[in-house]
């Protein structure tokens, strides 16, 4: 994503009045409120813990609010403070900090397994098909089972569609850290969902879904659509 | 770059528009051209999407938006939650 230009890039934020920077304030950065509520549950993954972050993390956003640069990207801001927040308020009363690592997972883990099922019905869309088999909380629940580093990763890309260069500067860590967290979480996350979809009895467990031990493009078939 | 095992390394980028110019270009040029490739592709996009829809949350606590104007000490836009519901 590139940075939104600002509605009003010929703000002085040096000569403006309380007042206006209030004003400036409540149109620019307070229709952020629902998206950093949803990002805040997935942190915190708890309703009343994510609306307590919500509230200081504005807090924080309008105290500082001087020195936010127009022009330059609001959201990637807000969610910045909106981290370090979470991470130095909330996380400290955990006693033990979520530093699980993550098992390795195979490359296109879903794919692999529910990927060929999903294409033989191919009068539906996958995407109609996929968002049939999981339900909210399962999608959520999915999420909420990473371990904090990937989690944050994997929500600021998928959910909320941040660039990698945008994620790094939040989570202020590398780009490289950042893809190989994507990387790694986004799997983990595909193995969670498969096995909601096998508990639920909608697919059949297998040990190596077709084309693992090669690569999942290479297929001996060829598909055919529609 | 033709090989599917390369092409799908870099499928992740290509969906999260990280890839250079002439990377995205050479990518969407073998989609146009390999099936296979092309439904790999597309169930990571659709995923994607399914993954975006359903972890937003539906409903943010009514009281949420005047809860943080009244702690920056700006004026309520919305009526409270008991007026909302009479």
């Amino acid at each position: 994503m590139n940075d939104t230009p600002a509605p009003n890039p010929e703000v002085d934020v040096a000569t403006e009045t309380e007042a206006q920077r209030t004003a400036r304030f409540e149109r620019d950065a307070m229709q952020y409120l629902d998206q950093l509520y949803s990002a805040a549950m997935r942190m915190t993954r708890n309703p009343a813990d994510a609306e307590d972050l919500v509230q200081e993390t504005f807090a924080k956003a309008f105290a500082a609010f001087h020195q936010f640069r127009p022009g330059t990207n609001l959201k990637a801001w807000l969610y910045r403070i909106l981290t370090n927040t979470y991470i130095n308020s909330y996380r400290a009363k955990q006693r033990r900090p979520d530093e699980r690592q993550l098992d390795e997972v195979e490359d296109f883990y879903l794919y692999r397994r529910i990927g060929a099922v999903e294409e033989a019905m191919a009068a539906r869309s996958a995407e109609d098909e996929l968002m049939d088999l999981f339900t909210d909380d399962e999608v959520k629940s999915a999420l909420d089972s990473l371990p904090e580093q990937f989690r944050l990763a994997v929500y600021l890309a998928d959910v909320e569609e941040f660039s990698y260069k945008e994620i790094a500067e939040i989570l202020d860590i590398p780009i490289g850290t950042v893809m190989s967290r994507l990387h790694r979480g986004r799997k983990a996350m595909q193995k969670e969902l498969y096995e909601f979809a096998v508990q639920r009895g909608l697919t059949t467990p297998v040990e190596q879904g077709p084309g693992a031990s090669g690569d999942g493009a290479e297929r001996e078939h060829q598909h055919t659509h529609g | 770059m033709d090989d599917c095992e390369e092409i799908l390394r870099e499928i992740y980028p290509y969906l999260d528009a990280s890839l250079s110019e002439g990377a995205r270009e050479e990518i969407q040029h073998h989609l146009d051209d390999c099936l296979d490739c092309l439904h790999v592709y597309d169930f990571h996009a659709e995923l994607r999407i399914v993954i975006a829809r359903k972890c937003k949350e539906q409903s943010v606590p009514p009281g949420l938006l005047a809860r943080v104007q009244d702690c920056l000490g700006m004026e309520p836009t919305n009526p409270p939650p008991m007026a909302r519901e009479a």
